[in-house]
């Protein structure tokens, strides 16, 4: 039998089983809304595929409870893992009143449900850096021991708001984890003409905190570089750059073709490396993914997409008019 | 009623709202130690020490943004721009983000944050220390912007806009600084913001406007009075959104409507102002819509003889202001 790994890291059975059933409910509930959009049922897919392990690892390394998220737009690994539900991802992919991201109002992808500290964003990339940071100034002054993970692409770590948040959070020694979610391509364009340097973790020393760049492919391997990130914030020592380098198995979205810009053997070959295989390989050497539990959690999963889409596709819009509303307070 | 400048004014409302509301605190560029280029925030630090007044790298961006995430927590931090024309790098953050979070998350999210900026010319500031950049942002639902013009109006405006629970941008003229002094209350107050003030009763010719130009008109008028011209001067005092009512009620009132502003004539405030007056007034007006604004070049020279032509001044209102009467 292989090496377990997880206990070393403090991870019960229970929560890397878990932990792969989040993986697998959002692979699926991405799969299906391809699906629904190429069947003209939603106007719009941007995908997690390819990014499911380095999300849910990072986030089951947080406190769930108290710890705050600012996801972009692939997260939906993130979103799920802190209590966002297939329902509401699918309300927001038909853009249904009852979507608790934004009502209907923005795009699949643009998380946000402050019930469960998932924090609204917008398109323009990387603007949700800076608010990570403030919110972890906040968590300072109001001395709590909450910490803040923000996610973005590596195109993402060229803008300003990045390097601006990254030099802010490494000044004032805020508990933020910035994790760059490396997928190689920033829609079209390929790492080596996004960054100068080899990764994007080497740019931590600028701002003056640790980076790492492990496998994103490997929940573990990100669970672990998050949880020591964590408890290094809630210390009080600051900030910690984390990239997750792993691939986006799908277009940039249901509007992108890819094979405009790179060969489908590349595809085909980091299909391999899918953590939804590779992690499902480990659980089933380990003894933990039994046929039975598998095809258990297959069922509940399908089940429970199956019901958000018909929810979701019978839900109501909002009424027309609603689109004046809450521009102010009211 | 004590008599206090406009600065003092600033920093009064900084204090009382910091010792009221523990949310309250201060960010910006020089803000902490050195107590603002201004000496806005003077004395604040060794106050309410260096967490509540926060000296930040130089980053306007991450100001803003830093402010918004805090805000966003649940703090009621006051970002500060060390000069208006500096706050162009942080515009993606106030226009994509602050504005638009209650709107984009359904009123699930909010931004209480207030980002005061000093604007205006006449300092020997040339281009880029001296310019009106509320047209940049006012055609962005979810913001509001107050510009006031005095001690009075400051405090009790700068107050509301801490407390409000969205963002509010606060320009500052930095001539008014000092400049202008006035009677201020001891006891707390605020003011509504999305009002306009009437700063004069008037009969024969309204001027509208905001910010130190109402100083001008102000003394153009009494001017005036001594040729037997009265005119009925309107502050804006938030110049977004509008005070639709207010501006009516002032323009029928006279039916004659100087608008005057030092920002660049085009697409600026004064025009949005002059819009509302032509769908609403038609038949109450005795004479066209008139704009007295700087020129449309891109911002006030450097040199005094420049500066001068592009500043707003009280003589150029005053004739504005008799042309007008004399329709």
């Amino acid at each position: 039998m292989a090496e377990n790994r997880h206990k070393s890291l403090g991870l019960s059975d229970e929560e890397v089983l878990d932990m792969y059933r989040t993986m697998l409910l959002a692979r699926k509930i991405d799969e299906r809304m391809w699906l629904l959009n190429r069947a003209g049922k939603i106007p719009f897919v941007i995908s997690c595929q390819g990014q499911e392990a380095a999300q849910v690892g990072a986030s089951y390394a947080l406190d769930r409870e108290k710890d705050y998220a600012l996801p972009y737009y692939r997260d939906m690994g993130v979103v799920l893992s802190f209590g966002m539900t297939a329902q509401d991802l699918m309300l927001s992919g038909f853009a249904k009143a009852e979507d608790p991201n934004s009502g209907g109002r923005q795009m699949p992808g643009h998380f946000g449900q402050k019930k469960n500290r998932i924090v609204t964003g917008s398109s323009p990339v990387t603007t949700q850096v800076p608010h990570a940071v403030g919110i972890a100034l906040a968590g300072k002054m109001e001395k709590k021991d909450f910490v803040s993970l923000v996610t973005f692409g590596e195109g993402s770590s060229n803008q300003g708001d990045f390097h601006e948040g990254a030099n802010f959070a490494g000044v004032h020694k805020l508990p933020v984890i910035f994790m760059v979610e490396n997928n190689k391509y920033a829609i079209s364009v390929p790492v080596s003409k996004q960054l100068a340097c080899e990764k994007v973790s080497d740019r931590a020393i600028g701002y003056g905190m640790p980076g790492h760049t492990v496998d994103g492919n490997d929940p573990l391997a990100v669970y672990e570089a998050v949880k020591e990130a964590a408890d290094r914030g809630r210390r009080g020592e600051g900030p910690t750059l984390i990239e997750t380098v792993s691939y986006r198995l799908t277009p940039h979205s249901s509007d992108d073709d890819d094979r405009t810009y790179r060969e489908r053997e590349e595809v085909e070959e980091a299909k391999k490396k899918d953590s939804i295989v590779t992690f499902a390989n480990y659980l089933r050497e380990q003894g933990i993914l039994t046929e039975e539990k598998e095809t258990e959690m297959n069922q509940e999963i399908d089940k429970i997409v199956n019901d958000a889409t018909d929810y979701a596709e019978n839900a109501e819009y909002a009424d027309a008019e609603s689109a004046l509303r809450y521009v102010y307070e009211e | 009623m004590a008599v206090i400048s406009y600065i003092q004014a600033v920093t009064q409302a900084l204090r009382e709202e910091m010792q009221r509301d523990e949310k309250v605190f201060v960010l910006g560029e020089d803000v902490g130690k050195r107590g603002g280029v201004f000496r806005a925030t003077d004395g604040l630090y060794d106050e309410f020490g260096e967490d509540r007044v926060l000296d930040t790298p130089l980053a306007e961006s991450a100001i803003a943004g830093v402010g918004i995430g805090a805000a966003m927590y649940g703090m009621r931090p006051v970002a500060e721009m060390q000069f208006a024309d500096f706050i162009m790098p942080a515009v993606n953050q106030i226009i994509s983000e602050a504005a638009k979070t209650r709107y984009r998350s359904n009123n699930d999210w909010s931004v209480p944050m207030t980002i005061r900026a000093p604007y205006g010319g006449g300092v020997h500031g040339a281009l880029y220390h001296s310019q009106s950049v509320e047209a940049v942002f006012a055609n962005q639902p979810g913001l509001k912007i107050v510009m006031p013009s005095t001690p009075y109006d400051v405090k009790g405006l700068l107050k509301a806009s801490i407390r409000d629970n969205d963002p509010v941008l606060f320009f500052e003229h930095k001539r008014a600084y000092r400049l202008i002094k006035g009677e201020v209350p001891e006891e707390d107050y605020t003011l509504p913001l999305g009002k306009a003030d009437v700063k004069r009763e008037g009969s024969d010719i309204t001027v509208i406007t905001y910010g130190l130009c109402v100083h001008f008109a102000l003394q153009a008028a009494e001017k005036l009075e001594e040729e037997g011209i009265d005119a009925h001067i309107l502050d804006l005092r938030t110049v977004y959104p509008l005070d639709k009512e207010g501006i009516i009620e002032a323009a029928s009132k006279t039916g004659k409507v100087l608008l005057v502003t030092e920002d660049n004539k085009e697409g600026g405030i004064i025009s949005e102002v002059s819009a509302i007056i032509s769908e609403n007034c038609l038949f109450d007006l005795d004479a066209p819509v008139q704009r007295l604004a700087g020129p449309d070049v891109p911002a006030m020279p450097y040199a005094p003889t420049m500066e001068k032509y592009f500043m707003m001044n009280p003589d150029k209102v005053e004739k504005a202001m008799r042309d007008l009467a004399e329709f």
